[in-house]
This record gives C-alpha cells, sequence and structure tokens, in this order.
C-alpha cells in the first residue's frame, strides 16, 4: 500500500546517493553508502528530474509533454515508482 | 569465465589500530607498517580501479586513519567520480581530521562501535574512552551534513542490547545501520567459543530486527548479518568470488575478499607487478569464479547463482578443501561441523584473544 498521491511534493535524492552515467557500463547509476541501485529506464527519466525544485506535478507534466501521453497516466506510473525509490533510500519525498 | 568489470575495490590501507577487536576480519599474520604500499603505489591503484570502471572505494584497514595519506588518497578516487566511503573505528576522527576528510570529497563514513554499553565497549575494542570519543565521532560526521551508518558486531556478549543500538542509531540520525553478528575467520574463528551466540540468542536478535525494520521503513536502512552456524544455506560470500570486488591487503596482495589470504595454493599477484584488469582475469581470480568449479551438490543445485557454492575460505577454514560446498549448507557432507560448534555456544565463554601484533606468541 502507498501513501495517497501527493503532486506537491517534491522528490529530493536521498542523503549521499549520488546519479550519474558510468561510461564503463553504458548506464545511469545511484551510487549511495555501500549500496548501488541499476534504475530501469523508466525511472532514469523520472530521476533526470529531480533537481531540489520540481514538484511530482512539475515532473509528470514534464514526461506527459515529452513523451506525449496523458498526465493521469504518467502521475499513476510515477508515484509508486517513487515510492519504491523512497523505500530504497535513493530518493526523499 | 570472465566477469563484468568489478564494482567496488577494498582498500585494506593498514593493519595498525588502535583497537583490538577479537573477532577482527583482518588475517591473524598482521601486515607490518615497513610493508605498507606507498601512498604513489596507492594512487595508481585507483587510477586504474577508474579506468576498469569500479564504482566504489571503500577505505579500511585496520583503522585507515592512521595512514597520514588518506585524505590525497580519498582526493584521488572522488576526481575520478568514484564513490568514497571510509570504514572506521572513529577513535582518531578528531574535528581537524574530519576538515581533512571533507576537504578531500569523502561521501560516506561508516562508524563502528562493540557495544552499546560503553564499558563493554570499551573492554571489546580494548581502548579506553573508545566509547566516547565514537560519539563524539558521530556527531561531527552528523554536523559534516554526511550519510552516517552505524556498524555494531554482535555476538553473545553484546547481543542481548540489539534493542538498544537501534534505538541509538535512531538518536544519533543514521542513515544506515548495521547489525552483523561476527562472521567466523581469522580472529572471529580463534575466539568463536567465547563469540558464538546460542540459537535462543540469534532467534531473539533477529526478530528485534525484524521488527525495527517495519517500524523504521523509509526512515533508516538496517542491514542485518546472520552467522553461518545457525544457517540452512550458505550466504553468496562476496556476491560470489571475484565477480564484484577486489580487496587489496596493506602490502599491495590482490584477493577476491579479505580472508582469501589464509587459503594455500594460491599465488595471489600483487599491484606492485600486476595491473588490476590482469588481476581481475588471473587464475587466483577465476579459479572459484562462477559455476565451473562446482562440486556436487552444488552443481546441480537450483541455489548455485543464488549463494555461489557459499564461501570459499569457510569451507577451508572448516574441511581444510576450499573446493567444496560451503559446510554452512545443510546439503553439505560436512554440515555437522557447525552443529558441533553450535554445542559450544552454551558452554562457558573462555577469555578473548585480543587482535593484535605478535598475539599468536601467547597462545
Amino acid at each position: 500500500m502507498h501513501p495517497p498521491l501527493d503532486e506537491a511534493a517534491i522528490p529530493r535524492f536521498g542523503v549521499g546517493m549520488k546519479f550519474r552515467f558510468d561510461s564503463t557500463r553504458d548506464a545511469w547509476i545511484i551510487l549511495g553508502p555501500e549500496r548501488l541501485f541499476l534504475p530501469d529506464e523508466h525511472a532514469v527519466e523520472v530521476l533526470k528530474l529531480i533537481n531540489g525544485t520540481n514538484t511530482v506535478a512539475a515532473i509528470a507534466a514534464s514526461l506527459a509533454a515529452r513523451f506525449d501521453a496523458p498526465l493521469d497516466t504518467i502521475t499513476a506510473d510515477i508515484w509508486p515508482m517513487l515510492q519504491g525509490l523512497a523505500a530504497s533510500g535513493a530518493v526523499r519525498l | 569465465m570472465t566477469a563484468p568489470a568489478p564494482l567496488g575495490l577494498i582498500a585494506e590501507l593498514t593493519h595498525r589500530c588502535p583497537l583490538q577487536c577479537p573477532y577482527c576480519s583482518n588475517p591473524l599474520a598482521l601486515d607490518t607498517v615497513a610493508n605498507e604500499l606507498p601512498t604513489e603505489a596507492w594512487l595508481r591503484v585507483l587510477d586504474e580501479a577508474a579506468a576498469i570502471g569500479v564504482l566504489q572505494m571503500h577505505f579500511t584497514g585496520g583503522e585507515p586513519m592512521a595512514r597520514r595519506d588518506l585524505p590525497t588518497l580519498i582526493r584521488r578516487a572522488a576526481d575520478h567520480q568514484m564513490y568514497t566511503n571510509l570504514i572506521t573505528s572513529g577513535v582518531t576522527l578528531t574535528d581537524q581530521a574530519m576538515r581533512g576528510l571533507m576537504d578531500a570529497g569523502i561521501d560516506h563514513i561508516q562508524l563502528s562501535f562493540q557495544d552499546i554499553d560503553p564499558a563493554s565497549n570499551d573492554r571489546i575494542g580494548a581502548h579506553p574512552n573508545a566509547f566516547t570519543k565514537k560519539h563524539a565521532a558521530a556527531a561531527r560526521i552528523r554536523e559534516a551534513g554526511l550519510p552516517l551508518t552505524l556498524n555494531f558486531v554482535i555476538h553473545r556478549a553484546n547481543c542481548a542490547r540489539v534493542p538498544e543500538m537501534i534505538a541509538f542509531a535512531e538518536a544519533e540520525g543514521a542513515q544506515r545501520l548495521e547489525i552483523a553478528h561476527v562472521q567466523y575467520y581469522g580472529w572471529g574463528l580463534r575466539n568463536r567459543a567465547a563469540l558464538l551466540p546460542t540459537r535462543a540468542q540469534l532467534d531473539t536478535s533477529t526478530e528485534v530486527v525484524e521488527a525495527a525494520r517495519l517500524r523504521l521503513r523509509n526512515k533508516m536502512v538496517i542491514d542485518y548479518v546472520v552467522p553461518d552456524y545457525h544457517a540452512s544455506r550458505p550466504k553468496a560470500c562476496m556476491g560470489g568470488w571475484a565477480q564484484r570486488f577486489i580487496n587489496i591487503s596493506p602490502a599491495g596482495k590482490a584477493l577476491p575478499c579479505h580472508a582469501a589470504e589464509t587459503l594455500p595454493g594460491f599465488n595471489f599477484p600483487s599491484v606492485t607487478t600486476h595491473s588490476l584488469a590482469q588481476i581481475w582475469e588471473s587464475e587466483a581470480f577465476t579459479r572459484y569464479r562462477g559455476t565451473d568449479w562446482m562440486p556436487e551438490p552444488c552443481r546441480s543445485c537450483d541455489r548455485r547463482e543464488i549463494d555461489w557454492g557459499g564461501c570459499r575460505c569457510q569451507a577451508f577454514a572448516l574441511t581444510g578443501d576450499a573446493g567444496v560446498t560451503d559446510p554452512a549448507c545443510e546439503l553439505s557432507v560436512d554440515h555437522g561441523l557447525m552443529a558441533a560448534a553450535v554445542v559450544e555456544s552454551a558452554e562457558e565463554a573462555p577469555a578473548f584473544i585480543y587482535r593484535r601484533f605478535g598475539a599468536l606468541q601467547e597462545v
């Protein structure tokens, strides 16, 4: 069970988490305290929009415009994804 | 068999340490300061590590802060965008040392405690006032804005206090807490009769940790490591032999794990004569990599790519053969060795044999 949708929440990376591209593996990675995450391509698009000011609503709107997809569908997809990232400690909500 | 690039490099910078914990993961035969790699050699190792794709640098020891060039090494790793992790006892983490680490670009510090009871903490590490110094170190790490991991190694002398350890980590604002039962190699194996918990002690600590994980979800990550002796399946030691990590000893020997130096019949390459790329594909690193080396019951087991046959060092330490199934597995013909040791755990605990240079002569 996820908490109810909070479109005003501002996702941030967890303390000590670094999101960067790794040229050896040709992949985006999240490095953290004795942890390493390999986000899938959907998560990568969301993570690229985390900048400390973008809200969940802003991230959803950006993706909806870019992929020409319905805003509701995008929002419904990224909220549980962000919850999963938060549970891992990679992201704070 | 070749493997993807290593994810992490564990740099055991020194075996010198102000603490003498009787379960230390260092080998019984400690490297002396005269044999330690010089700064230039470590800098070259860091350059090579970045070049072959290492993502995380773990600076450990002994006490890595005993090396005065630690900030220089951290800075080089940070310059290469590798994630820098310091594993420390914290007893020498002064304000000045903390500033040096921050200026160098440290990403994360794992701070060890030996117990939550100060007197017991200081007794296990054999270091007066260690608890007070560690507590001050935790505050410095937090005030610097770094993520904080607290590490408690637990055993029969302190595992009753896991609830207090968790409460302490919460109060200190730790992002991550490691509650790790002693692993029985090297010094830990030597002190097994003094350290191995009973089944009831293990079960109690496990229940406490599981309840805390639920309660602290999204607030603090708790990593929990159980002792193999009460297990029915082995752990995937180091994520499989030479699949994720390279461990470099203070003298520069490259090992698939910190305990591998105990294995006979190996010619572990040195970073003074081999590049990390050569080391990663060397005979020592490929011998037990993957599944080709496996005997039965591992070879046909559906968990062979989950636990990778368990730990080679434990197989050797208990059976004398590094190439057999880890006795931690209930399918191993040697699993009874584990049960025999568990019987000991109900008996009176002998005194600790402290980890120190020259300690073996005293025994």
